[in-house]
């Protein structure tokens, strides 16, 4: 008999509301694919504010997030609608501080992947071959150098990213709360590994997870809550489900450029529940 | 004639990295024409993919099932790019200059930009550990300046020896293709001067879209215009969901 005690499922405003604080180090990951869009507008809903929001490719769902003003800090390596132009919601917080200020702390991929990586690993840094001569180090505090002592070469350090609370989305979990994902993995397995507490939408609960070529599997007690959000990834995709709705992405562009048709969205999307 | 010509730089059985945009289309094109075994690889993980329709992003579903395999994005960075297995990395920029540095960051201060730009993302690694670098931008003034705003990817630095000086692996920025036609470094000084024009284009239009005093080479080529089948392949590139 399953322990229902133990199971980590509940819904999505209840993680999020017992999970994510304002004044949180957040993170939202998922690389194109498989993006928590659910469980961000519920972070908007529930009206976070100050959070410090980590992503390696910030992309609507952080600038609706921004937009609403959930934010107080950005950290990053690649700020855009892919394939479509700029975060409007982004750059207007952070020119113009609509509709809160925006700090940001900006690295590149390879840095913020092996941040996570090292934070997973539970290691102060990681150390990688990269940022040599690039002006990023010059504002950004989390990039250091460390020499080998082995070889004497210098190299570049980064500070491991352990946030409080990393959400991804997945295709599928068991009763008990394991959590089965694939396709493209970005640093969703990192960033759950690495954060002090961690939240999975998934598209559905399933008895059994059947195996699949190259899935992860996070255990149920690596996590603390797991809640089923069917479509929780889209406009983005997630791999056997359902595919990335490109002219979503497009649309969003003139959506976010105008602060009060981004107003108008924002107020469609509070007065819907999750 | 950028993506034609882009796509002609490409050697069939290289490994390149590539980007969204135009390189995505560049190294499609090649694939379809005369590099089949070009082994195209996206930072979202995807190695080996071969997508029937372009990409809109990076990480579209397209590239993972077409994909000879799918790894995780520390895996792409730190077991695929950074030791030196990707022999070609396509770049753009907002900005570029003389020495090929190239700027996605910011157009004017880090503090107070007058334009904020997308950011880094996988360029200053493929920058660094690429075997070699092309690069592919539209060619105007205020992107081809005499130094960029900000160093986001190194190209050659400050001139000759300083990529070495940085530990950088690769040869850096081996050819920026424009639209009016093709710069390459000097090998003594290390600057970009105008190796091609592309059919039609003259050294004035070029100069007038460069910021600074361009030298051109003393056996400069024209590119030659494009084929019929390379338009009739190119035209027939599908984008994702469009």
């Amino acid at each position: 008999m399953a322990k229902i005690a133990s199971s980590k499922i509940q819904s999505l405003p209840q993680a999020v509301s017992e999970l994510v604080h304002d004044g949180d180090v957040v993170a939202l990951e998922g690389f194109t694919h498989l993006i928590p869009f659910a469980a961000g507008h519920e972070i908007i809903r529930q009206g976070r504010r100050d959070l410090t929001l980590v992503r390696m490719t910030p992309d609507l769902v952080y600038d609706q997030m921004i937009g609403a003003g959930c934010a107080s800090k950005l950290v990053f390596s690649w700020g855009g609608n892919p394939g479509v132009g700029s975060l409007h919601r982004m750059r207007d917080a952070l020119g113009a501080g609509w509709p809160v200020p925006l700090q940001i702390e900006e690295h590149s991929h390879a840095g913020m992947a092996n941040r996570y990586v090292a934070g997973a690993s539970g290691l102060p840094f990681a150390v990688l071959r990269g940022y040599a001569g690039t002006e990023l180090p010059e504002h950004t505090d989390t990039i250091s150098t460390v020499t080998c002592p082995f070889t004497g070469e210098e190299l570049a350090a980064v500070k491991a990213l352990n946030p409080d609370v990393s959400i991804v989305h997945a295709q599928r979990a068991d009763r008990a709360g394991n959590v089965q994902f694939w396709g493209i993995l970005g640093v969703q397995k990192e960033a759950v590994l690495a954060a002090e507490r961690a939240i999975v939408t998934v598209e559905e609960i399933v008895d059994e997870l059947t195996p699949v070529p190259g899935a992860v599997v996070l255990p149920h007690w690596v996590l603390d809550a797991v809640a089923v959000a069917p479509g929780g990834a889209a406009p983005s995709y997630a791999h056997g489900y359902y595919d990335r709705d490109n002219a979503a992405y497009r649309a969003w562009d003139k959506v976010s450029r105008d602060r009060e048709a981004f107003s108008v969205w924002l107020k469609d999307l509070k007065e819907k529940s999750s | 004639m950028m993506s034609v010509a882009a796509s002609r730089a490409l050697r069939d059985g290289q490994a390149c990295f590539v980007g969204i945009g135009l390189p995505s289309t560049a190294a499609n094109l090649a694939r379809r024409l005369h590099a089949p075994d070009l082994v195209l690889i996206y930072e979202s993980g995807t190695i080996g993919t071969e997508p029937d329709e372009l990409p809109l992003s990076i990480g579209d579903g397209i590239l993972a099932e077409s994909a000879l395999s799918v790894v995780s994005v520390p895996e792409i960075f730190n077991y695929w790019l950074q030791p030196g297995r990707i022999d070609v990395g396509f770049l753009s920029g907002a900005q570029i200059d003389r020495f090929g540095n190239i700027n996605t960051t910011v157009i004017g201060e880090y503090a107070e930009p007058s334009v904020r730009l997308p950011g880094s993302g996988g360029a200053p690694e493929i920058a660094a550990s690429c075997r070699e670098v092309i690069v592919v931008m539209r060619q105007r003034l205020r992107a081809f300046v005499s130094q960029v705003d900000f160093v986001t990817s190194v190209g050659h630095g400050s001139g000759p020896g300083d990529r070495a000086r940085l530990g950088l692996r690769g040869a850096g920025p081996v050819r920026v293709i424009t639209d009016l036609g093709v710069l390459e470094p000097d090998p003594e000084s290390a600057e970009l001067v105008l190796s091609a024009l592309h059919t039609g284009i003259t050294i004035e239009q070029v100069h007038a879209e460069t910021g600074w005093e361009l030298e051109v080479s003393p056996d400069l080529k024209i590119t030659a215009p494009p084929t019929e089948r390379e338009l009739t392949t190119l035209r027939g590139l599908r984008t994702v969901g469009s």
